[in-house]
Parts: structure tokens; C-alpha cells; sequence
């Protein structure tokens, strides 16, 4: 038997079987990958995109320590139920600077990547606290703990350089004032609005978890669900180019 | 090797290794196991040629038919629109008086009203519109900003202290913590508040000190019965419905602190059809006016 | 022993891993002074204990051994190294029950939404990634580092490759574990799918990859058979290709060199393309391609018949390797990943089917002159029924796969059901038979304390399967069917809440059949147990004395 013969060799040297291997899983993945980097119609051509403030970085860092993507997505499909329900479908480009990616894969609750200024701060605070007493067939978990932690903005320079190492554009200007736009976002009364909202187009100064005395994870968490979504113009967004 | 190697219970020959006391049969690969994978080939081979799906150097194979799902989405729309039919057309065009006066159109607006109110609204006014503690209940014909149909219209288009420039503003204020009331004339004003809709007062409180408070600081927007004003969405006081509750703590709480309820401003995020047939679907609720 | 002439000396081994670790005890001190969160101070903590437990172990085996390194073979039959098999046997039963645990709690979660009791540490999102690593990469990892190290031995005819290699490889894999499991709790995580453990588990988790590798490879190489047997093809695909994905999925920077968090290189599209590959590929890899090797060494094995057919093993083999790697897009269907690339995941998923069916077919048709052995042996039935559920839910991947059917699946319960058929059935059903298999064997006893609970524990599993999978299908059409509803008029006729609260009674019968699975699994605990503690031992002459465990 031929196949048989040819195989021996292959069976009888386990370096050569390795080499297999290898060979032979490289070749889907580099085919499927590699051009996600090259081809330019990967990423769409869009308007408004711009990094995370640090006050919405923060509030990201808490949606992931906490696991709010094993229930909930962020990736509108195109398709017709989903847009009606949700909004515009999602764009690669709307995650650009997302590292990683928070898509999801399930929907225990629903899609979250347009539900910024659908809700209003209290109604979130209210939720993340106690899910239930707002819609009572919830069965989302109940995160009070949150108005409680207060939040740490000296941390956020360094967050902001790492990102910056992995292509987040963010300028020396923007690593600098960190900590002060992080508090003016969370404070409007603040004299650093004006400035903040001259790095970052379209942010929004406000006391998201309604307790003025404290600068809390509730704060930031909420700040992020409530940009979500809000960037890309899409009145500027044409479709039509950027089918692929 | 030798093939001598017959597997006694069913006389195929084995390859003649063994190991560990395991031997493997000589079979042929099963034939409808083969084939099935052919077909599974030649079906993929041919699906690359309709469908996007090689990448290249500087693009990717479309496909023969030009298939996108992006624009598929399209087609999709287009048959959602075509279901819908002429009744969308017209309810495009009709104004809300118009649709509530036509019964095909009504039906055809709360239909559509009903389902943006289930993800859009419910999560704050309740599955039933019921409302809870904050959120209106819509069923009632009690009204914060009024039960036309053009109030809500206008309400749903632009919230209250949403952020809209035409949203519904004025808050009730905090007397408590800018200084205006002490905690006594604090609870004084709360019992009269009570009082007003029957509810029973604690004793030894001052209620006549407490309807003065209110004569001097509060009739301004609840009016001077206390029946509320619509133009400022001051609420009735004496109706026993409330939005924040009509107990001792939650009464001094909102006086203290004030209220200021944010409901969002839906033009942008949904377009002006549902718009309107939600205002249709809330003003039929039972409540309008 | 003999007392020998050789002057008892430390080996090279032996003396630089006791440095090395006396070096990561350090390191891990100034970790732990340093760190910048509490999390990271506590694995900092947990490595520098480990670390000195480490020398101290190294130092003890080192004491109590004979001068002489244990010979490779006794009186020309191969002297088998079976400890460090022995402790991830183990490991893997504690770890299964403790994973299916977390996994009924979860499940309750969903059904009885206040058992989250608002705690950081117990709610669903955190809880979640614990199960899944848990079962997945504990109780599974574990299972699979087991039965390779006794598989390789015996097919190989020779001793295990390295001394301390293999220890090092059960324990320090067992440590990611920890610092993984932990570390979810306190709310660290890179939220990637099943490859959740930050930097630090990663580093680590390479480390003991590669030697793992080393270790099984060089057992390859000195092999005393002419043909490498194709239980080892699978298991090494299986090892090498889990590093490269691993490699490619987590490369991350961190925040600090002394803090937990750190950010993924890859962001965006690429990232859930890099995502993907490497979660299609953990479950095509580890729980498809390790689970093969576990099957084609256990099936014949405790049937006592030969391997149906070797050029099928040889074909399945090559092509489920390749066309695997390509499947990944289908977890991004109608995503804003490319169009293209959704194809090709979507075509080389239904060319994956046959060659996935080869490893069932191989696996039942093994039975052909065997088959009444399945009326008085549950432990051949446990194994053959998981080749079954094998077939099922590779039946049921590709189809999922198709757009179409994808558009109605994706984000529901109907793929937490496929999840669990192959979970459930295939990994937990072979990995419970492979236990019943190993545990007499490595303990050297005649049998199992008790057939009968094998047969208790088959059955109230088999029924806990039946109740999951089925509620979760039913739960999961129904969600997505809901989710596309259209009224007469063309308007959505459900609103999400509503879909929310379909989803109950499905919830709570999926837990009763968690629950039943965690009685069979604790079964299953007990009567390793008992063999262990009781067992008559086996009256052979005794195999080629074991090293004691080190
Ligand atoms: C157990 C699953 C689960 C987890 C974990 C979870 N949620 Fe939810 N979430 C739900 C469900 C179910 C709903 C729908 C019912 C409701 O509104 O509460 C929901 C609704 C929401 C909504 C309202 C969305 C809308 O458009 O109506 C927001 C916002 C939200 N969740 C945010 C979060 C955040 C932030 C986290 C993490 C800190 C989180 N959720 C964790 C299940 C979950
Ligand atoms: C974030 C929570 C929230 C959401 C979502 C929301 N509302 Fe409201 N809504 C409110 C609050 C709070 C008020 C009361 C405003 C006030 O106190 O003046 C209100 C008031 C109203 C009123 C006026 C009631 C009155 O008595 O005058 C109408 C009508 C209304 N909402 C309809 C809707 C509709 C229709 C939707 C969905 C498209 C919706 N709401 C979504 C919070 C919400
Ligand atoms: C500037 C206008 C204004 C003044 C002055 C004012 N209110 Fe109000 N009041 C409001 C508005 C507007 C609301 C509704 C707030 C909301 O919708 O969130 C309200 C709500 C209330 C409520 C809550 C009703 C419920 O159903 O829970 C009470 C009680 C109340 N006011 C009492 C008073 C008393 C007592 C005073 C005087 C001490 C007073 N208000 C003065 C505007 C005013
Ligand atoms: C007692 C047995 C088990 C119970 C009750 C259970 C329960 C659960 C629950 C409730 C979820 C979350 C589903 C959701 O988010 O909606 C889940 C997810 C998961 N479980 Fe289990 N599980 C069990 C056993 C196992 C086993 C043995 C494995 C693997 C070997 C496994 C692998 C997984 C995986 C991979 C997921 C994630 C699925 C996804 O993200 O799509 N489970 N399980
Ligand atoms: C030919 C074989 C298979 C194919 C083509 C396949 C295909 C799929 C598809 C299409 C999904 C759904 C993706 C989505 O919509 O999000 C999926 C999910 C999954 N499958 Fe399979 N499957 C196969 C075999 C298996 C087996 C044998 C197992 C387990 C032992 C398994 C475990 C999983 C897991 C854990 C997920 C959930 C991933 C996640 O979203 O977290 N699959 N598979
Ligand atoms: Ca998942
Ligand atoms: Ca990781
Ligand atoms: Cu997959």
C-alpha cells in the first residue's frame, strides 16, 4: 500500500512528524490573518473615531474585570432584526482602538454597542446596583459594590502609554492630562472641561453616579456605557463604500 | 512488513504493529465516508466561486454574484418595507390627529409604537408601561408635561433635562440643601403635602405652618390648589399619585434634595415615523388626553 | 535497592532547578513587595511559596532517592515512571467536580438571578470564566497530561523522558491553574475567550508548555517501538499546536512589570480574527485532538480489539489538522469581520465534518466483534458513548456553521447546547471512562472498588446530559426565533426582556441537569477513592517496581 509506505517515514520520525505539524497548521491561520492587516478595506473609512478619555478607559477596564461580555455583546449584525432592535450595524472601525475586542459571543443581555445616551445616568446607577428594582424580570447580577470603590486616576498616565505602545494614538498632551481630564469629565462644574473636550470631540462632562463627594468606579463604568456607540457620525458614513 | 496478521473475530488483516497489546485492521477507508467528503469539497470549491472569499494582494475574490452581506441587509429592508406596505406610507405622511382618527392606521401605529416601546422605553416606564419609583407611570391620566397628543409627542422627541436644547426642563428644587427650608418647615410643608391628598399627618407637626411654606414657596409651580402646572411638569400634589412616593422619608427626601427625572430625547436615535407612532401608541394607553 | 558503589551526587537537574526556583522565590519577593494591586501581590505571594515548596521537594527527592538514578528498564521491560501521572489523575477528578460546581452554581445564577448576592467575587461574570477554565484546562488539562504520560510510556515502551520534567510539567501546570482560578475571582482577566489569564499566567503557562513538549518529544525519540502510534500523532498535534495558538492569541504588554493588568497587542477586527483562531482551534486542539489521543490508545484498548481501519487514521488525521485551523470565522459570522474570511470559515468547517467523523467511525467500529461487551462493562460504555456525542456535536458544529443557520444560533443557548453535548458527553463522558480505566492501573490494584457505581454514575450523567442539552436547544431556538419575530404588521413582535423571561423554565432544568451530572461526577470521586484506599491489589507479578512518588 503506497500511502501506507510513504507514511512510514513520517511515523517513524517524530521529528518529521513535528515538522508536519507545523506545516501544516500555519497555513490556515496565515491566510486568514495576515491580510486583515493589509487590505484596506478591512477597516472602514469613518468619522468621529477617537480614543477612549481616560474617565471611559477606566470605566472599560471595569467592564472587563467584571465580565460584562460573557453576557452581553457589542457587534451589531446587519441583519434587519438586529438593526431595528439595536441601531446601525456595527463597523470594524468602531473597535479599532479596543484592546482587546469586546464583541461577545453570547446575549444573555442585550447587545451593548449603541446604548450610549439611550438611558439616563440614574436609570444606569440604579440598574447596576440592583438590576431588579428597575426591570424586574432582569436576571443581570447587581454591582452596588460599585458606587462604593472609589477610583484611582493615578493610575490611568500608564494605561494610557501602554496603549500607546500598542497603537492607540494617544499624544504626550493627552498621557500628561490624564488625571485631570479624568476629573473634569466626572465633575462639570470643573474648569478642565473645555480642555478636555478640545482633546476628546464629543465627551461628556457630567456626575455620572449623582454623588458629587466621590469620584467612584460607578462613575467611570457608567461614563463608558454612555459614549458607547456615540461616535461615528453616520450621517457622513456612506455604506455603499464600504461593502466587503 | 509482514501482512500475516488476520484478526481472527472479523478475518481482516492488520497492519502487523502493535503496541501496548493494540492492534490496527487493515480497513479501506469507508466509501460513503469518502464521498460525503468529496461532496463536502466540491460544494465549498464552488461556493468560493459565487461568494467572496480568497484574499489577495491588494483585494479579494467577490465572487460571481457580487454577494455582500452589507448589502444584504438591503434586500432584507427593502421586503420588511414591502410587508409593512402602503400603511407605512401613509403614516409617514399622516399627522398624528390623522392616525388616531383612522382606525387601520391606528392599529397599524400602535403596532409599531408597541414594539419600540418594548426595547426602548420599557426599561425605564416598566414592561406595561406601568412605570415605577422615578418613572411615570403612562397609563394614568395624570400627566407631568401633558396628555395631548402633542405633548407627548413633543416629550418623547425631546425628553426632559435630557440635554436637548427643546427638551422639558425646570426641576424641583432643593430647599433643604441650598438653605431655603429648615428640617422642621421641611417636615411642616411634607405633612401638608400629605394632608393635601387625605393622607394622615403625624401629630404635634404644625400643619398650618407647613401650608404657609408651601403658599410662599411652592405654589409657584404646583399651583395654588397644589394641582400641578403642565407647562413646568410640576406634579399634581393632591391626586395620591406619585412619582418619587407619598411616604414621610421619600417627602423630605425630595424636598431636601429636589428631583430632576432625565428622560431621554429619542430623535436621532429613532426615526420620526416611530416617534409618532409611539406618541399614538402612549396617548392610547388609557391615559390621554 | 542494592546498595550501589556510585557516590550519591545531585544532578545537573536537580541542582538548577533548586537554583532556578530558589531565584523565582526571590523574584517573586520583590514582586510582591512592589506590586501595584493587591491581586498581583497575592500571586506574587502564591509563586514565592510555591517556589520554595519547589526546592524543598526537589531537596526531599533528592534525599530520599538511592544514589543511583532509576534505571530505564528493569530485567529488559521498561521501567514506567508513573507519578506525576498519578497526581494529575488526581488533580483532574478533584478539579472535574470542583468546575462542574461552579458550573450548577452559575447555572442557578441564571435561573435565580439573586444568588449573586451583589459580591464581587460570586457574580456570574466573574464565575463564568472560572467554570470554563475549570473544566476546560483543569479537569481536562489534567486528564489529558495523565493519560499522555501513560500513554506515550506504553506505546513507546519506554520510560518517561526526564525525571523532574514530568513533576514540573503536572505542578506547575496545576499552579497556572490556581493563579487562573484565582485570579478570575478578584476580577483579573483579559476577557479573551478561554484564554483569559493575564500576562503573567501566560509567561508561565509557556514555560510549562515547552517542557511539556520536551518532555513528551524526547519520550518519542527514545521510543522502543519502530512506528510513533497514532494516539501520539494526535496528542502531539495536540501539544504543539495549543503553543502556537497560545503564542499567538496572548502577546500582551503590561501596565507594569509589577501589576496584574496589561493590554492585548492586537485590537479591533484583527484581534476577534486572532480571537477566534485560537478559540476554534482550543476546542479543536485541546478538546478534539488530545481527546482523539485519549480514544485511540482507551477504546482498543479496554475493548481489546484492534483500531478499525489505519489508513483512515492516517487520512482524518492530516485532514482534520488542517482544515481545523480554518474554522475559526465561524464564531464572527455577520460580525464586522470581512466577508471573505466568513467564507472560507464557513466552507472549511463542513470539509471539517468527515474528517471529524473518522475519529468517530475509528473510535465505534473498534467495537465491531466487541459489542456486547457494552452490556457488562459501563466503563467501555462510558467511552463509546462519548465517541457518540463525539459524532453529535460535530454533526451539529458544521451546520451551526452554515450563515444561515449561524444568523439564527449565534448569541443564544443553541450554542451553550453544542457547547455542552461536546462538553458534557465527548470530554467529560471520555475523560470519566479514561479515569476508570487508569486509576487500578497506576495504583495497581485488581479492579475498581465498585462497577456498579460506574454504572450509577453512567446513567444519572447520561440523564443530566439529556436534560442540558436538550433544555438548552429548545431554550436557544426559541431565543433566537423570538429575537427575529415579525408581527403580520412587519413590526418585532418580542421585546428583549420578554425573550429574558422565556428563558426560565429552560434555566432551572438545565440546572437540575447540572446538578445531576455534579452527583455522577462526586460517584466518580468516591469510588477513586475507595479503589485507591481499598482496592484488592492486582494479583500480577508485580510490574518493574514503580517509583514512589516523589
Ligand atoms: C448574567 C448576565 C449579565 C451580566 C453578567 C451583565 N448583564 Fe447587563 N443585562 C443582562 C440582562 C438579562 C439584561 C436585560 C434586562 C435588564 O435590562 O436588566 C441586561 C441589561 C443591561 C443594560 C441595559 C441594556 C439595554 O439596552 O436595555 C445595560 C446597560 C447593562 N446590562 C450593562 C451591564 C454591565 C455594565 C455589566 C457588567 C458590569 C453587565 N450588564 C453584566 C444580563 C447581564
Ligand atoms: C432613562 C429612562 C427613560 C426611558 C428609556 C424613557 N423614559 Fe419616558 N420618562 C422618563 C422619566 C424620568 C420621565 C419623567 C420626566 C419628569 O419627571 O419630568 C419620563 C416621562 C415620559 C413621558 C411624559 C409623562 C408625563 O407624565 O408627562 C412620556 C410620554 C414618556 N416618558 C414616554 C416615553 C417613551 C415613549 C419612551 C421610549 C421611546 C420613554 N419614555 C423612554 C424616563 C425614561
Ligand atoms: C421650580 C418649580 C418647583 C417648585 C418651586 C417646587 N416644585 Fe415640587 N416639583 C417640581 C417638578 C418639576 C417636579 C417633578 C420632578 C420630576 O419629574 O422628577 C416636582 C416634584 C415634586 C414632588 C414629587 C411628587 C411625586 O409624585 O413624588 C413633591 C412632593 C414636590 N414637588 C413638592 C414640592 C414642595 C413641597 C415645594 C415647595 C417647598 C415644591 N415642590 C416646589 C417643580 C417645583
Ligand atoms: C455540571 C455540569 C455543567 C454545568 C451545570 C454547566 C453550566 C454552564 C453554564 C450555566 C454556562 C454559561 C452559559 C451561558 O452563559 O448562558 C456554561 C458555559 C460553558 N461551559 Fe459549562 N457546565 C457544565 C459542565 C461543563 C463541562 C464539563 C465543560 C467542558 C468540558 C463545560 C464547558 C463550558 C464552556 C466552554 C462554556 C462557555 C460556552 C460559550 O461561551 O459559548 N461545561 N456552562
Ligand atoms: C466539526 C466540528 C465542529 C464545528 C464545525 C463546530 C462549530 C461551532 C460553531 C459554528 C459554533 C458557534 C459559534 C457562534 O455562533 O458563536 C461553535 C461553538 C462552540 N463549539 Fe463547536 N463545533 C465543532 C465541534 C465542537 C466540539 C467537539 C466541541 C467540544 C468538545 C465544541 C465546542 C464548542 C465551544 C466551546 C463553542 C463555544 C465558543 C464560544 O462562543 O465561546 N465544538 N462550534
Ligand atoms: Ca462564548
Ligand atoms: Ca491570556
Ligand atoms: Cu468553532
Amino acid at each position: 500500500m503506497s500511502l501506507m509506505a510513504k507514511h512510514a517515514v513520517i511515523e517513524k520520525n517524530s521529528i518529521i512528524l513535528l515538522i508536519g505539524i507545523l506545516l501544516v497548521i500555519a497555513i490556515g491561520g496565515l491566510v486568514e490573518i495576515a491580510p486583515l492587516f493589509y487590505l484596506k478595506s478591512t477597516i472602514e473609512k469613518v468619522e468621529g473615531m477617537r480614543p477612549y478619555t481616560p474617565l471611559e478607559l477606566a470605566g472599560r477596564t471595569i467592564y472587563v474585570r467584571e465580565g460584562c461580555y460573557v453576557c452581553h455583546s457589542q457587534q451589531v449584525r446587519p441583519l434587519r432584526d438586529e438593526i431595528e432592535r439595536y441601531g446601525h450595524y456595527s463597523l470594524a472601525a468602531e473597535s479599532m482602538y479596543d484592546h482587546p475586542f469586546q464583541w461577545g459571543s453570547k446575549r444573555t443581555g442585550p447587545d451593548l454597542s449603541r446604548v450610549g445616551g439611550k438611558y439616563s445616568d440614574q436609570w444606569h446607577v440604579a440598574h447596576l446596583k440592583d438590576p431588579r428594582s428597575v426591570v424586574p424580570q432582569s436576571v443581570m447580577p447587581g454591582y452596588a459594590f460599585l458606587a462604593r470603590t472609589p477610583l484611582d486616576p493615578s493610575v490611568l498616565p500608564a494605561h494610557m502609554t501602554t496603549l500607546r505602545e500598542v497603537g492607540v494614538p494617544y499624544g504626550d498632551e493627552e498621557i500628561a492630562n490624564a488625571v485631570a481630564d479624568l476629573k473634569a469629565q466626572a465633575n462639570p462644574d470643573d474648569a478642565g472641561v473645555a480642555d478636555l473636550q478640545t482633546r476628546y470631540p464629543k465627551s461628556i462632562a457630567r456626575d455620572y453616579d449623582g454623588n458629587p463627594a466621590e469620584l467612584t468606579e460607578m462613575d467611570a463604568l457608567v461614563a463608558y456605557l454612555q459614549m458607547l456607540g456615540t461616535l461615528v457620525d453616520f450621517k457622513l458614513y456612506d455604506d455603499k463604500a464600504n461593502l466587503r | 512488513m509482514a501482512h500475516e496478521d488476520i484478526d481472527a473475530v472479523t478475518g481482516t488483516p492488520t497492519t502487523g504493529h502493535e503496541w501496548d497489546g493494540i492492534k490496527e485492521l487493515n480497513n479501506p477507508l469507508p466509501r460513503w465516508w469518502l464521498w460525503t467528503f468529496y461532496a463536502c469539497v466540491v460544494w465549498s470549491v464552488a461556493y468560493w466561486v459565487v461568494y467572496p472569499a480568497w484574499p489577495m494582494i491588494s483585494n479579494f475574490t467577490g465572487g460571481v454574484i457580487g454577494y455582500s452581506s452589507r448589502a444584504s441587509l438591503e434586500t432584507d429592508l427593502a421586503a420588511l418595507h414591502q410587508l409593512r406596505g402602503a400603511k407605512a406610507a401613509a403614516l409617514a405622511d399622516a399627522s398624528l390627529e390623522e392616525i388616531e382618527k383612522d382606525p387601520n392606521l391606528l392599529a397599524f401605529a400602535r403596532a409599531q409604537g408597541r414594539a419600540a416601546f418594548g426595547d426602548n422605553c420599557a426599561p425605564c416606564h416598566g414592561s406595561g408601561a406601568t412605570g415605577s419609583t422615578g418613572y411615570p407611570n403612562l397609563n394614568d391620566d395624570d400627566w407631568l408635561w401633558g396628555g395631548s397628543l402633542a405633548a407627548i409627542h413633543q416629550t418623547i422627541q425631546h425628553g426632559a433635562r435630557s440635554g436637548d436644547p427643546e427638551a422639558r426642563e425646570n426641576t424641583m428644587l432643593a430647599f433643604g440643601k441650598d438653605g431655603t427650608l429648615n428640617h422642621t418647615q421641611i417636615v411642616q410643608v411634607a405633612s401638608y403635602v400629605r394632608s393635601l391628598s387625605g393622607l394622615p399627618v403625624e401629630q404635634g407637626v404644625d400643619v398650618a405652618a407647613g401650608k404657609q411654606i408651601f403658599a410662599e414657596n411652592c405654589t409657584v409651580c404646583h399651583g395654588e390648589d397644589a394641582k400641578g402646572n403642565q407647562e413646568l411638569g410640576a406634579p399634581n400634589l393632591t391626586d395620591r399619585i406619585w412619582l418619587y412616593g407619598g411616604d414621610m422619608a421619600t417627602l423630605v427626601e425630595t424636598i431636601t434634595n429636589g428631583r430632576g427625572g432625565v428622560m431621554p430625547a429619542w430623535t436621532g436615535r429613532l426615526d420620526p415615523v416611530t416617534i409618532k407612532s409611539l406618541a399614538v401608541y402612549v396617548h392610547t394607553l388609557g391615559g390621554g388626553k | 535497592m542494592a546498595p550501589s558503589m556510585v557516590r550519591k551526587t545531585m544532578t545537573f537537574g536537580e541542582g538548577g532547578l533548586a537554583f532556578v526556583f530558589v531565584a523565582t522565590a526571590l523574584l517573586s519577593i520583590v514582586a510582591a513587595a512592589k506590586a501595584h494591586d493587591a491581586p498581583f501581590a497575592f500571586h506574587a505571594f502564591l509563586a514565592a511559596a510555591a517556589s520554595v515548596a519547589a526546592v524543598f521537594l526537589i531537596f526531599r527527592s533528592y534525599f530520599s532517592r538511592p544514589a543511583e538514578l532509576p534505571a530505564q528498564e528493569i530485567d529488559g521491560k521498561p521501567n514506567y515512571d508513573d507519578g506525576a501521572t498519578k497526581f494529575a489523575t488526581i488533580a483532574a477528578v478533584f478539579w472535574g467536580v470542583a468546575g462542574f460546581t461552579v458550573g450548577l452554581y452559575i447555572a442557578l445564577e441564571l435561573a435565580y438571578p439573586w444568588l449573586n448576592f451583589d459580591q464581587a467575587w460570586l457574580n456570574f461574570g466573574r464565575l463564568r470564566p472560572l467554570h470554563t477554565s475549570a473544566v476546560i484546562f483543569a479537569f481536562g488539562g489534567n486528564a489529558l497530561i495523565a493519560s499522555s504520560f501513560w500513554v506515550v510510556q506504553r506505546t513507546c515502551r519506554t520510560r518517561i523522558a526526564g525525571r523532574l520534567a514530568p513533576w514540573f510539567v503536572v505542578l506547575g501546570y496545576n499552579f497556572f491553574i490556581v493563579i487562573a482560578g484565582t485570579g478570575y475571582l478578584l476580577g483579573v482577566t483579559q476577557s479573551k475567550e478561554y484564554a483569559e489569564p493575564e500576562w503573567y499566567a501566560d509567561l508561565w503557562l509557556t514555560i510549562v508548555w515547552v517542557v511539556y513538549l520536551l518532555v513528551y518529544l524526547g519520550t518519542i525519540i527514545k521510543r522502543k517501538e519502530p512506528h510513533i502510534y497514532v494516539a501520539n500523532w494526535f496528542y502531539l498535534a495536540f501539544i504543539v499546536t495549543i503553543a502556537v495558538l497560545h503564542l499567538g492569541n496572548n502577546p500582551a504588554i503590561p501596565v507594569s512589570f509589577f501589576g496584574s493588568k496589561s493590554y492585548i497587542v492586537w485590537s479591533g477586527v484583527q484581534d476577534a480574527m486572532f480571537q477566534w483562531w485560537y478559540g476554534h482551534n482550543a476546542v479543536g486542539f485541546f478538546l478534539t485532538a488530545g481527546f482523539l489521543g485519549i480514544m485511540y490508545y482507551f477504546v482498543p484498548k479496554r475493548a481489546e480489539r484492534p483500531v478499525y481501519s489505519y489508513r483512515l487514521s492516517i487520512v482524518h488525521f492530516w485532514a482534520l489538522i488542517f482544515l481545523y485551523i480554518w474554522a475559526g470565522p465561524h464564531h464572527l459570522h455577520y460580525t464586522s469581520l470581512p466577508d471573505w474570511t466568513q467564507t472560507l470559515g464557513m466552507t472549511f468547517s463542513i470539509m471539517l465534518w468527515m474528517p471529524s467523523w473518522g475519529g468517530m467511525i475509528n473510535g465505534l467500529m473498534t467495537l465491531s466483534g466487541a459489542w456486547d461487551k457494552l452490556r457488562t462493562d459501563p466503563v467501555l460504555r462510558m467511552l463509546v458513548v462519548s465517541v457518540a456525542f463525539y459524532g453529535m456535536s460535530t454533526f451539529e458544529g458544521p451546520m451551526m456553521s452554515i450563515k444561515a443557520v449561524n444568523s439564527l444560533s449565534h448569541y443564544t443557548d443553541w450554542t451553550i447546547g453544542h457547547v455542552h453535548s461536546g462538553a458534557l458527553g465527548w470530554v467529560g463522558f471520555i475523560s470519566f471512562g479514561t479515569v476508570y480505566c487508569m486509576v487500578p492501573w497506576l495504583w495497581q490494584k485488581r479492579q475498581l472498588y465498585s462497577l456498579k457505581l460506574v454504572n450509577w454514575h453512567f446513567w444519572i450523567a447520561t440523564i443530566g446530559i439529556v436534560l442540558y442539552v436538550s433544555a438548552m436547544w429548545v431554550s436557544g431556538i426559541l431565543q433566537g426565533l423570538m429575537w427575529r419575530a415579525y408581527t403580520s404588521l412587519g413590526f418585532l413582535e418580542y421585546s428583549f426582556i420578554e425573550t429574558v423571561e422565556a428563558m426560565h423554565p429552560f434555566y432551572a432544568i438545565r440546572a437540575l441537569g447540572g446538578f445531576l451530572f455534579v452527583i455522577g461526577s462526586l460517584i466518580m470521586a468516591y469510588n477513586v477513592w475507595m479503589t485507591i484506599r481499598s482496592g484488592e491489589p492486582a494479583a500480577l507479578p508485580a510490574r518493574p517496581a514503580m517509583q514512589p512518588a516523589e
